[in-house]
Formats: C-alpha cells, structure tokens, sequence
C-alpha cells in the first residue's frame, strides 16, 4: 500500500489507543484501580476474585515449593516437589502436595503464613496442629524446589548435549564437525579465544578453561530456559539471588587461590600512587581491600537484578492485557496487540540479555583470574 | 515547613508512603543515569566506527561490554529500591 495510506493507519492505531485509554480512566471513576498490594486472598482457582498484578508477577519470579504448570478452567496442574527437611539430625521427607490445605500442618511442619521474618518458610507446630511453634528453630529446609529441579533440568540438557559433542570429538578426531558439534564449537572456541586467552594470557589459560566454559554455558541454559513459558522452562534460576551468589564465590575462591605474593603486596602497596594516598590515612589501600569483596558481590547483583527485571517486564506486558481486560472485556482487542508486540520486543531483548550476561560474567571472571597473577615485572 | 513536617513526621504518621515515593524517584534517577551513561558509550562508538570502518568488530564487542558494566551499576540502584518498597 502506498506511503499516505501507511501514515494514515499508523496514525489511526495511535489515536484509538489513546482514545481508549482516555475512555477506561472516565468510566472507571467509580471504581478504584487494581493496586498491586490489594488483600487478594482468594485462592487462584475460584473465578470471581479480581487480578492482583503483583501477587501474578511475584508468583513467577520467586521460587515455590511445587511447580505450577496451567490451568484448566478451575482445576490447577500443579507439579508437587519434594519437600526434604532437617530436623536436629532427623531427615524428614514428604511430597508438597500435603501442604495444598494451608492451615493444617503435616506431620509436625506447616508453612508459615503470618506475616513476619518467617513468613513463607516451613516451621513446626505445636502438638495442637496449627499453631506455630516460637520457640523452636526452623528445620534445615532441604526441599527440591522449583528453582532447584529447573537447575537439574538444565544440567541433564547440558549433560546430554555436551557428552555427546565430546563423544563425537573423540570418535571422528580430524573431521569437520556435523550437528550439535558444529553448532557449539565456534561458542567454545569464542570463550577460548575471545575470553580467556586475552585476559588471562597465553601460558595460563588452559587450567581455568574448564570453570570458563562451565559458568557461561550454565548461565546461558539456564538464562534461555528461565524465558521459555511452556514446561520444562519458565522457572527463574539465574534470577535467584542464591544461585548468582553461588557462581560469584566460586569465582571469588578460584581468584583467591591463583594469587602470587605481589598481588597482596600490591593491595596495600600499589606501584605508581603517590605515598599521600598510602600512609597517614590508607585511602588506595581501603578502596583495593574493600574492591577484592566488592568485585563478586558485583558480579552477583548485575546477573540478578538483569535477569529478574527482565522477567518481571515481560509478566507486567501480560498482566496489562488482563488489567484493562477487567475494566472492559472489548479493550483487550484494542490493548492486546500493542501489547503483545512490546513483549515480543521485550522478549527478544532478553535473549540478547541471555547470552549479554554470560558474555560478562565469564570476561570478568577471566579477567579478575588474570589479574591475580601480578608478577614481579612493575 | 516540608522539612520541620518531615521532621515531627516519626511520632505522628507512618513514614512507608514517602519511603516508597523515594523508592519510585530512585528508580527514575537510576534510569536517567543509566540512559546518559549508555548513550556516551554509544556515541564514542559511533564516532570511533565512522573514524575507522574496518575495526567495527572490535568496536562493537568493546561497546556491548562497557554498556553492561554501565548497566550493572543502574541495577544496583534498581535493586536497592526494590528493597525498600518489599522491605
């Protein structure tokens, strides 16, 4: 269609948008807007309750206790996990379904569901069977939960592929590769050549390949999975701020173990800075002692909070299409589309986020493993 | 006056609507932050593409880099405001 036409429909879908909008907020002067924090207590299969955004939003993002996988009509498909409980050296195990009535405990634990610090988490009940037993320490909660069983899922995915890639190196050695070979080999000659030889140097690289290799494709799985909505994907491992915290200490621990003397001799006294800055008041050498902790801690924060903010945008896209669904069903034709494409946009944005966030780890993990090694060349 | 009401405010009203009007305007100034910061990695890589067309790979993996370390401090400030609003 000609160039006026194309205006003129672009044109068009914007001012109805606009209409729109302008025409739910009038009529909706007698009701008060959904806030995110409304008292929703109803449960998620009854059909009158109204949509509660953040409670939607925060169900997807955090982990669970069992994996809840749709819906149909008012039956929920649930997944139930095992819970797997400590206990002052008992070990006590039990599918998650036993908790789905969530006032009765069962078998001597109960979820916590009064507000406070512990809110959430499995405690122990008195003999009466519900009321909250204060005074003992909560159990060592070992559970699998979502987070947990999306994390072995993913493992079997890189186990299956990665073994296999191997076998076939090592079954047809001089060949060009075929398949799933051909796909990750220039990934795994990027890492290599892109990653550690550049930051870690060609003498050393070989012994840190193996953790290199591992964190980016751990992350990348795991990013690429966390934005798939079907089954097996959908669940938030890299957006949990124990896993990145996990990855960051191993990345702490490595660096910590491949120092040599000048790298702690250089905290305290760093070539090049004039003394001023080193000895009445050790300003430099605050700033390197504090950067050594602050450096993982970073790299925990920017992988969390890059991953669960992505998430938490694409739900909210969704969670427009039912908010303006429930002033005026009609509104979902108009909003619907805008806002599917702003999620597909955003989705793609977070594949690009995916292989972004290893991209950087990785580099940064190699280059802080680099610079351990000093030498006495200063 | 807004800071001698600010400054009775602990004993007679609860504070948890200004802090989360703080928690909305930190997140609005990380934002900003992270839009300025970005967008001069974006024109020194531009500007460093139109100088030397051949280098556009390098430039390009050296800007992706920089832009994620730039983004990784807005998200701090992010991930401090949500710490407010939820705690």
């Amino acid at each position: 269609m000609s160039l006026k036409v194309r205006r003129f429909l672009i044109f068009a879908a914007l001012i109805s948008t606009v209409v729109f909008t302008a025409f739910i907020n009038g009529n909706s002067k007698n009701n008060s807007s959904p806030t995110p924090k409304s008292e929703a207590t109803a449960s998620e299969g009854t059909p009158n309750e109204k949509f509660d955004p953040g409670k939607m939003i925060m169900e997807h993002v955090l982990d669970a206790h069992e994996w809840h996988i749709t819906q149909f009509g008012n039956y929920p498909v649930v997944l139930p996990l095992p819970i797997i409980l400590f206990d002052q050296g008992k070990l006590v195990c039990f599918m998650s379904n036993k908790f789905e009535n969530v006032h009765k405990s069962y078998l001597g634990y109960k979820i916590e569901e009064a507000a406070g610090a512990n809110k959430g988490k499995i405690v122990k009940v008195l003999s009466d069977g519900e009321t909250t037993d204060k005074a003992a320490t909560l159990p060592f909660d070992l559970s699998i939960t979502k987070t947990v069983f999306a994390m072995f899922l993913s493992l079997i995915i890189m186990c299956l592929v990665f073994i296999s890639v191997a076998r076939a190196y090592r079954k047809h050695p001089n060949q060009p590769p075929k398949g799933m070979q051909a796909l990750l080999e220039p990934v795994i000659l990027f890492v290599r050549d892109d990653i550690a030889k550049p930051s870690i140097g060609e003498e050393r690289y070989a012994r840190f390949m193996p953790f290199l290799l591992m964190i980016f494709f751990f992350i990348l799985t795991n990013n690429i999975m966390g934005v798939i909505p079907l089954f097996p994907g959908g669940a938030n491992v890299t957006g949990n701020i124990a896993v990145t915290l996990t990855l960051a200490v191993f990345t702490f621990v490595i660096t910590t173990f491949s120092t040599d003397k000048n790298y702690w001799k250089h905290l305290v006294d760093m070539p090049g800075v004039p003394i001023w800055l080193k000895l009445p008041v050790p300003l430099m050498p605050f700033v390197e002692i504090f950067g050594v902790f602050i450096k993982p801690v970073v790299l925990m924060i920017r992988l969390f909070a890059n991953i669960t903010g992505g998430h938490i945008i694409i739900l909210g896209f969704v969670c427009l299409i039912f908010i303006f669904g429930e002033k005026n069903a009609w509104l979902t034709t108009v909003v619907g589309p805008f806002s599917f494409l702003f999620m597909i946009f955003v989705y793609l944005l977070e594949l690009l986020v995916a292989f972004l966030q290893a991209y950087v780890f990785t580099l940064l993990s190699a280059l802080y493993f680099g610079m351990a090694k000093v030498g006495s060349h200063h | 006056m807004l800071s001698t009401m600010l400054l009775a405010a602990p004993g007679l009203m609860d504070l948890a609507p200004f802090a989360k009007l703080g928690a909305g305007i930190g997140a609005g100034l990380a934002a900003i932050g992270g839009g300025i910061g970005i967008s001069g990695i974006g024109r020194g890589a531009m500007e460093a593409i139109a100088r030397q067309p051949e280098a556009i790979g390098e430039i390009r993996s050296n800007m992706i880099l920089a832009a994620a370390l730039v983004e990784g401090v807005a998200f701090f400030a992010i991930v401090v405001c949500l710490l407010v609003l939820f705690m």
